[in-house]
C-alpha cells in the first residue's frame, strides 16, 4: 500500500503559518510591554465556574470532568457542584485574604441557578468572563455554525442579564474552538478570548479578537488531575514560574488557573492561599484580573 | 532490515559487559548531547491511513498552540538557557520550519547547533510510503536544510517517529551517518544496512521531556533529578553517550525551565561530560573502531 501522492504536497508550506488566524510574531522581537507600576509579572488568577447536567449531550465532545458512569452519576454530579457550593467561597475568601482580585469564567447557567453566588463574586470586585452555557455548551468543528452562534450569545445574554454588565471576555471549554469561533466571539462584541495557550503575553487574531494565553500546563487540572501531583507541587511549580517570568524582566503572565472542586478541597486550600499571600507580596507582581492585563496591553500597542 | 522477520536484523548482539573500552575526548566519560525538537505541526493536515495528528476536530486548538509555544516564545528561553552553560544543540528539525519560521532556524545556526532531519512536518508520517515518497522526503531534507544553513544532514530522527521498512536502509544510502530511532544501547552501535555506514546513537527516549511530563507525569524538580541521575550513572560507568531530547513548548515553560537549568549547570560542573553534538559523538566513536 501506498500514500496518496497529495500526502507529499505541502501547499501551505511558506513563511509564517499554516493558517490565517494571526500573524507569525516571537515575544522577543516584540515591543516590551509593562504592567501598572512598571511591574513585570501580571498574576492572573482564572477560576473555571461550572455547572455538569447529570445528562450529558456529548455534542460535539463530553467536557473534562464530565460524567463518567452510567446515569445517574450522583458521585461525579455532586462532585462537581461542591465546587459551587463550598470550594468557591474558600477561593473567595483567599482572594481577600491576598487582596487581589481575579477572573471568573462562569457557566452563564450558574447566574440564573446560584444568583447568590455571583452576587458575591461581583460584589468582591472580581471580573466575570463568560464560560459557555453549562459543561455541555462545548464547541468543536462539526457543531452547527447556528448552533455555536446561539450558544455564545445565550452565555453573553444569561450574564449580562445577572450582573448588569456584558463579559468581555470569553474561555471555550477545554478551550476547544471551531474554524468560525474567533469570528463568532468577534461579532458578539467579545473582547478578548483565552483558549489558544501558544504565547505568554496577549496578541489580536486577525479580525482583532485579542487571545489572552491562559496556559493549561499551568492549570490544576493539568497538573493536580491529569498529572496526579500534590497541591505543594503545584505551589512549588507555581513559585518556579513566576520566580523565572520576573527574572525576564519584562512584562510577562502568570496565569494560574484553578477550578473550584479541584484546588479548594479541604486538603489542597491552604497551599493555594499560602501561594498567593506569598505572591501578591512580591515586588515584581501585579495581581490583575483578565480585564485589566488586555487594558495594559492594549494600551501600549 | 529483513521485513516481516520476527527480528527485523536491525544489528548484531553484543552485550555491555567486556566491551572495548571508549574513552572521549580530553578523557570524559560521558558524552552528553541535546538534542532540541524544532518542529511545525500544521493545524489542518491531511489524513494519514494508520494515524490521527490530533486529538480532536481540526483545529485542536490546545494541541496545536501548545506547540505553537515553542516558537513564538519558549524555544528561545531553552536556547538561552542551553548556551548559558555550553550545551550546543543536535537540532531534529522538522524541515518546513525553514519556511514557516526561519528566524527559529537561523538562531539555532547562529548558536553554532547541528541540524539533522525530523521529517518535512510532524504532522507527515511516513508509514506506507513507497520507496520512492520516502526518498522524496530525504532529498527533500538534504536541499532544504542545506539552502537554509549550508549544512548537510548527517542525521535522521523519523517524523513522529514513523518508519517504513526501507528507512535506513534508505538513508544510508544518502549518506547519512546516524539514526536517532534505535533504543537498543546506551553506547554507539553499528546498524546493519544495505549500503553504507550507519550507526544508532542513543536519543535517550526515556529521560525526553515528553516521556518525563507526560508518560511519566514528573512535577518539573523530579524530571531535573533524573537527567541528574541519568547522567551520574552513565558517567560512573564511561564510554556512554546521553542525549537530552527536548521540545521547547514543554522543558520551556516558565515552571520547568529555572529546574532544567539546575541540572544542566549540575552536569557542566561536574567535569565528566563531553558536551557535544551528535556528528561529533559519531566521529569520535569511529575513530576508535
Amino acid at each position: 500500500m501506498t500514500l496518496d501522492p497529495t500526502y507529499l504536497e505541502y501547499p501551505k508550506r511558506r513563511h509564517g503559518y499554516d493558517h490565517d488566524l494571526y500573524e507569525w510574531s516571537a515575544i522577543h522581537a516584540r515591543k516590551p510591554v509593562f504592567w501598572r507600576n512598571n511591574k513585570s509579572v501580571a498574576v492572573w488568577v482564572c477560576v473555571s465556574l461550572e455547572w455538569f447536567p447529570i445528562t450529558p449531550t456529548d455534542t460535539p465532545f463530553r467536557a473534562p470532568g464530565h460524567m463518567q458512569t452510567a446515569y445517574p452519576d450522583y458521585r461525579h454530579y455532586t462532585a462537581r457542584d461542591y465546587g459551587n457550593r463550598v470550594g468557591v467561597y474558600r477561593l473567595l475568601d483567599a482572594f481577600a485574604k491576598a487582596g487581589m482580585k481575579a477572573s471568573f469564567a462562569t457557566n452563564s447557567v450558574i447566574a440564573e441557578r446560584y444568583p447568590t453566588l455571583v452576587a458575591d463574586i461581583v460584589s468582591a470586585g472580581h471580573e466575570i468572563i463568560a464560560h459557555s452555557t453549562d459543561m455541555n455548551g462545548t464547541i468543536a468543528t462539526g457543531l452547527p455554525v447556528d448552533a455555536e452562534r446561539a450558544l455564545i450569545a445565550k452565555s453573553l445574554d444569561m450574564l449580562e442579564r445577572a450582573t448588569g454588565t456584558r463579559p468581555k471576555g470569553w474561555l471555550s471549554i477545554a478551550r476547544s474552538q471551531s474554524w468560525d469561533t474567533p469570528d463568532l466571539l468577534k461579532k458578539a462584541g467579545v473582547r478578548y478570548c483565552c483558549d489558544w495557550v501558544n504565547d505568554e503575553l496577549p496578541y489580536r487574531f486577525k479580525n482583532g479578537l485579542i487571545n489572552l494565553p491562559l496556559n493549561h500546563e499551568l492549570s490544576d487540572r493539568q497538573i493536580i488531575t491529569v498529572q496526579q501531583q500534590s497541591a505543594d507541587s503545584y505551589a512549588q511549580q507555581m513559585r518556579d514560574a513566576f520566580e523565572w517570568l520576573a527574572s525576564e524582566a519584562t512584562g510577562r503572565i502568570l496565569p494560574l488557573h484553578v477550578t473550584p472542586y479541584i484546588m479548594a478541597l479541604p486538603y489542597r486550600i491552604g497551599a493555594l492561599e499560602e501561594l498567593l499571600i506569598e505572591l501578591a507580596a512580591q515586588s515584581q507582581a501585579w495581581m490583575a484580573t483578565g480585564g485589566e492585563i488586555i487594558d495594559a496591553w492594549e494600551a501600549q500597542q | 532490515m529483513h521485513e516481516g522477520a520476527p527480528d527485523p536484523g536491525l544489528y548484531d548482539f553484543s552485550p555491555y559487559r567486556d566491551r572495548k573500552s571508549i574513552v572521549w575526548p580530553g578523557g570524559k566519560s560521558c558524552a552528553v548531547w541535546v538534542a532540541p525538537n524544532l518542529e511545525y505541526y500544521e493545524v489542518d493536515p491531511p489524513a494519514h491511513p494508520k494515524r490521527k495528528a490530533w486529538a480532536r476536530p481540526h483545529p485542536d486548538v490546545v494541541g496545536y498552540s501548545h506547540r505553537d509555544h515553542s516558537n513564538r516564545v519558549s524555544h528561545w528561553r531553552m536556547a538561552d538557557v542551553m548556551s548559558k552553560h555550553g550545551f550546543p544543540g543536535s537540532v531534529s528539525l522538522s524541515v518546513a520550519l525553514c519556511q514557516h519560521h526561519p528566524e527559529v532556524v537561523a538562531d539555532a545556526k547562529a548558536r553554532g547547533w547541528e541540524f539533522f532531519s525530523h521529517g518535512i512536518y510532524n504532522t507527515r508520517y511516513a508509514y506506507d510510503m513507497s520507496e520512492e515518497q520516502e526518498r522524496a522526503i530525504i532529498e527533500d531534507s538534504i536541499a532544504t536544510v542545506r539552502e537554509a544553513t549550508g549544512q548537510t544532514i548527517r542525521g535522521w530522527l523519523a517524523p513522529a517517529l514513523t518508519h517504513t521498512p526501507h528507512t535506513l536502509d534508505l538513508i544510508a544510502a544518502y549518506g547519512l551517518e546516524y539514526t536517532c530511532d534505535l533504543y537498543h544501547d546506551d553506547q554507539v552501535q553499528p546498524v546493519k544496512t544495505a549500503t553504507g555506514k550507519l550507526v544508532s546513537i542513543p536519543y535517550s527516549l526515556e529521560v525526553n521531556d515528553h516521556y518525563g511530563f507526560f508518560i511519566y507525569n514528573m512535577s518539573p524538580r523530579e524530571y531535573a533529578d533524573t537527567l541528574v541521575r541519568q547522567y551520574e550513572r552513565l558517567a560512573d560507568e564511561g564510554g556512554t553517550v546521553m542525549c537530552i531530547p527536548l521540545h521547547a513548548y514543554l522543558i520551556g515553560q516558565p515552571h520547568r525551565i529555572g529546574p532544567f537549568e539546575e541540572a544542566l549547570r549540575y552536569i557542566a560542573a561536574d567535569g565528566r561530560a563531553w558536551l557535544t553534538k551528535a556528528g561529533d559523538i559519531v566521529d569520535a566513536w569511529r575513530a576508535q573502531q
